[in-house]
């Protein structure tokens, strides 16, 4: 799961302590500021009504005679009130954390929720301290629709597909069955502890079985946003995170249906054996609809991104605004919205990621990565918040067999499950897995609105209930939020494999995975691998025609990640300052030329250094780069020059992958023809020096051709460099002389040495000079961080 | 009759003995040697071929080839057969067994090094110990056999960008003059280290798992 948390510490890390305290009591005053308008606000009533009857009478007395003077500045807070609240909320959460990641001490120790919650607790006392009402901000219909739904769409638009499809039997098992036990057994044994009152009558004899029964569906779920929080801190491996937060995701369905089931029978006092019945149907009608209503509007906005060549600028819209519609459909229909969700962002993505342009690939992520942050945020401080709010009943039994009953049945749910899931899965879950899946089931905010949602009527315990579930989840996320990374360490679970994936695995996963097949219908065996490859097929042959733009849709997969890796090489090469050898992510000196089989060398070793091309090599080159070029272009041409400034670097830079390309094809080409040892070495200049040599001129970057008409390739004979540093520019230059060529229609010659060394150099600056244009504009990280994100640049 | 059963459950249990499987296991897949080599004795390479379901597999050909190939039945022999029996079937589908959860470290890691001089024998097809540039280009090309018409060049730069991963993998520092011969074997698992090729190489054989059958007993 990549990490939301970006980390720009190099920025506080530096601070001294001074100006940390100074930066601190900054945030306090702001919050502050920013409370006593929250606290205000609270209030819009007697505000509105002072206004008005301000009004009333200022009519009156414009009746009678007086003239008021023209307002020249007039405050009026109640008109903006609403947006401005949210604003200042928004930009609370977002101070908050900023402030965490200067303080890296804390941020080590305690997890990102725990400090929220904190926060909150502050801000909500503050409030109250202030004399004013706390406003009720964890109202479910916020919570549901605006605060979930951004978290959720960025879980399931990344989801590991391949490892989530793997272990999708024991998911399962674990979110349906698990929570079921979980419900039943906390509800139960609630109901029994709360009977066994012998001497005080306690007010909990008043609890019956179905409102128990309630409570425990409500707190037994495991809650996404919870798991999400912590689990980012603490990189375990893909087995387990896939475990634990697939669970959270898929438990939704069940706990939907229980929680309906029992509110409606609460008031009824039964539920029959029918009603069970009727129950587990709505749980598969429940679970099954929401994933197809999930799928429907995915393949609608894949089937949308085709059309978007023209448009790249709202493709990330589509995108949005079709997930955010399934999950509102599945809630219409009190179908599983969060499945919904999930079932979107995975249908659409592997389509819409072959439509879209790369910078809507990186708008969404980015996106997505904001939303959801502030999402979560804003989650926990309200949860804090609310809790300095709620009118809380504490009853020390409810609330301890609670607390208690929930570890005890989790732990025994996940001992007991993985038992029998251990007899089918190959690769078994060992005594270390359990522990950490069982301890990493924490509850969230998810809970306590649905705890919020309840009917005061119908539940006279409301009260203790929210009080119960506050306890719960701040057990979970306090305790065990804190303590869950020292106990992996100390138990050293395997972490996350932070390699990035070579070609040579993805080669080998490809071939194995057309291996198994075939080894499973050699057996005869109607196989995982089979129908895998059966879907796979189906999928090439019809639904990408459907859903994918032009070329795109025949492309197989080994061949678009190629590219993308090639991409990414590109990306490095201009952020790493250029420099004229490949970049440092293979710290080592092997070249093409070393793999290559050493030919015999040509019968006529004359006197010239380099060979004369044949004919038929010559067009090849000429076709590649022609085709090269061609699809570059369509590819990077990608916005309305009337809607967006036209971008004089990404001009630039476009030319400078276009030239990486062509050079890696030169390099390829020249390097299998018949030896030619020494090739262009001027010695590079150190980056440093390029851009000194170029502080001075701004001009925009264009890529001149050489000044001679006559093409050159600079050998200098001198200096014995070895082939693998072409000389890049050199390569341009070769570059641009096949580019003239091709207009003119002449053979191709490569000439020994003629030129100039003034003629390199100016032919350096350009490329130096494009190069401190793109350091200055690549100062966002870009898009770089993770692999199987990253849409493949060439069609 | 009675002896003819004896005398299989005989040998059904030395091959048990020999490659791992268990008895309902080996039952199971004799059945399905009978079947394919229509109740003879030994299979050759077009009853194999004539199997439906592998014509849309791209890498047929190599799967074929490596059932009769010499190398994987574990006897230091090479070449070729042009029949197999029941016992070499046997042997090379031996490979494809689970790693089960009483395994040691060095028991899995034997696993892994089995399994993936299975698929460097694949691969090294005139058997000279490395992987050639050429023959890493025909696997690429191999696997992209099937996906429709393929631009030669695209294989054959997907190939040499992996030769040359490998390459800087495990030989970091080459002079410009010196020249990778192959991927060897030790490369070779080297660079997929990360794949952990004993949980991944495996499928579920038809019976019951050797793990459920053999609760109480001695690991299989």
């Amino acid at each position: 799961m990549p990490s939301r948390t970006e980390h720009h510490s190099p920025a506080g890390v530096g601070r001294s302590l001074p100006e940390r305290g100074l930066l601190l009591l900054a945030v306090l005053v702001l919050l502050e500021g920013s409370v006593l308008p929250l606290g205000a606000a609270s209030s819009p009533d007697t505000n509105h009504q002072g206004n008005v009857d301000n009004h009333n009478e200022g009519n009156v007395g414009h009746n009678v005679t007086t003239k008021k003077p023209f307002p020249v500045l007039s405050l009026d807070y109640h008109h903006i009130q609403t947006p401005f609240e949210i604003s200042l909320w928004v930009l609370l959460a977002s101070l908050m954390k900023l402030g965490f990641h200067l303080i890296p001490r804390l941020s080590g120790i305690v997890p990102e929720s725990c400090l929220l919650i904190t926060v909150g607790l502050l801000v909500g006392g503050l409030i109250k301290l202030a004399g004013e009402k706390v406003p009720p901000v964890l109202d479910s219909r916020l919570f549901f629709l605006c605060l979930l739904p951004p978290i959720i769409l960025d879980a399931g638009y990344f989801l590991p597909i391949r490892p989530f499809m793997e272990n999708l039997g024991t998911i399962l098992m674990f979110a349906v069955v698990g929570t079921l036990w979980n419900a039943f057994f906390i509800g139960g044994l609630l109901y029994a502890v709360c009977q066994i009152q012998p001497s005080n009558p306690s007010s909990l004899h008043q609890l019956e079985l179905l409102p128990c029964l309630l409570f425990g569906s409500i707190v037994s779920a495991v809650d996404p946003v919870a798991v999400l929080a912590v689990f980012e801190e603490i990189h375990i491996n893909e087995l387990l995170h896939i475990l634990v937060f697939g669970e959270s995701l898929l438990n939704d369905a069940v706990t939907v249906v229980l929680y309906h089931l029992f509110e409606e029978y609460s008031g009824v006092g039964t539920v029959t054996v029918l009603d069970g019945f009727l129950g587990v149907i709505c749980f598969f009608v429940v679970a099954l609809g929401g994933v197809l209503v999930g799928a429907i509007y995915g393949i609608l906005a894949a089937f949308t991104s085709r059309f978007t060549s023209h448009t790249r600028v709202i493709e990330p819209l589509f995108v949005f605004v079709y997930s955010y519609m399934a999950y509102l459909s599945a809630e219409m229909f009190h179908l599983s919205g969060i499945m919904a969700l999930i079932a979107c962002g995975a249908v659409m993505r592997p389509y819409v990621e072959a439509n879209i342009s790369h910078k809507s690939h990186t708008t969404i992520k980015y996106f997505l990565k904001m939303w959801s942050s502030v999402s979560e945020t804003l989650i926990f401080i309200f949860l804090g918040v609310a809790t300095v709010d709620g009118q809380h009943d504490w009853n020390w039994t409810f609330v301890t067999v609670t607390v208690i009953l929930c570890l005890v049945a989790r732990v025994i749910g996940v001992v007991g499950l993985t038992y029998i899931i251990n007899k089918f899965r190959i690769v078994k879950l060992t005594t270390k897995d359990q522990f950490i899946v069982a301890y990493g089931g924490l509850r969230g905010a998810i809970a306590f609105s649905l705890g919020f949602l309840l009917d005061n009527d119908h539940f006279p315990k409301r009260n203790m209930f929210l009080t119960a579930i506050i306890t719960v989840i701040f057990f979970t996320v306090f305790v065990q939020g804190m303590t869950i990374k020292p106990l992996v360490e100390l138990l050293a679970v395997k972490k996350k494999q932070e390699a990035k994936r070579s070609i040579n695995e993805e080669i080998h996963t490809q071939f194995l995975d057309h291996l198994l097949t075939g080894i499973e219908d050699i057996c005869g065996h109607y196989g995982h691998h089979h129908w895998k490859d059966k879907l796979n097929r189906f999928n090439k042959k019809y639904v990408k025609k459907c859903l994918i733009a032009g070329e795109r849709s025949k492309e197989p997969q080994l061949i678009a990640f190629y590219h993308k890796m090639e991409m990414k090489q590109a990306i490095e090469l201009v952020e790493s300052g250029g420099g004229v050898k490949l970049p440092a992510a293979m710290p080592s000196t092997v070249s093409m030329q070393n793999i290559q089989p050493k030919k015999p060398p040509p019968a006529k070793t004359a006197e010239r250094a380099l060979p004369q091309l044949p004919k038929g090599r010559e067009e090849e080159i000429r076709k590649i780069l022609r085709s090269n070029l061609q699809r570059t272009r369509q590819r990077l041409r990608s916005y309305n020059r009337h809607t967006l400034v036209a971008d004089p670097f990404e001009d630039g830079f476009n030319e400078l992958l276009l030239k990486k390309q062509r050079m890696i094809e030169l390099e390829k080409k020249i390097k299998e023809m018949s030896n030619y040892l020494t090739v262009p070495a001027a010695p590079p200049d150190s980056p440093t020096m390029c851009r000194a040599r170029l502080a001075s001129d701004p001009q925009t970057y264009s890529m001149k051709p050489g000044s001679d008409n006559m093409p050159s390739i600079q050998v200098d004979l001198a200096s014995p460099q070895s082939p693998d540093s072409v000389n890049m520019l050199d390569e341009f230059k070769l570059a641009n002389q096949q580019r003239r060529q091709e207009e003119e229609d002449q053979g191709l010659m490569m000439k020994p040495p003629s030129s100039t060394g003034g003629h390199n150099k100016s032919g350096e600056e350009d490329g130096g000079r494009d190069q401190q244009k793109l350091m200055r504009c690549l100062s966002d990280p870009g898009p770089s961080a993770d692999e199987d994100e990253d849409e493949p640049f060439l069609p | 009759m009675g002896a003819s059963q004896t005398r299989t459950e005989h040998q059904y249990q030395s091959l048990a003995d020999k490659t791992g499987f268990s008895l309902e296991q080996i039952k199971n897949l004799h059945q399905r040697f009978q079947h394919l080599s229509g109740n003879e004795e030994k299979i050759s390479r077009e009853n194999l071929d004539s199997i439906p379901a592998l014509a849309n597999n791209p890498i047929k050909k190599q799967i074929i080839e490596a059932f009769f190939d010499k190398r994987n039945q574990h006897q230091e022999e090479v070449g070729f057969f042009e029949e197999i029996g029941f016992e070499q079937f046997l042997m090379v589908m031996s490979h494809f067994r689970p790693p089960t959860l009483k395994m040691t470290e060095e028991e899995k890691q034997a696993m892994r090094k089995e399994k993936l001089r299975f698929l460097f024998n694949m691969h090294d097809t005139d058997n000279d110990g490395t992987i050639t540039l050429d023959e890493y280009r025909k696997v690429v090309e191999e696997l992209l056999s099937k996906s429709g018409a393929i631009d030669q060049e695209a294989a054959k730069a997907i190939a040499d960008a992996a030769m040359l991963e490998v390459a800087s993998t495990n030989v970091p520092h080459m002079g410009p003059d010196d020249f990778y011969e192959g991927i060897t074997f030790e490369h070779f698992e080297q660079i997929l280290k990360g794949l952990e090729m004993e949980s991944r190489m495996h499928i579920r054989f038809l019976g019951v798992d050797t793990t459920t059958m053999r609760c109480g007993k001695s690991t299989s």
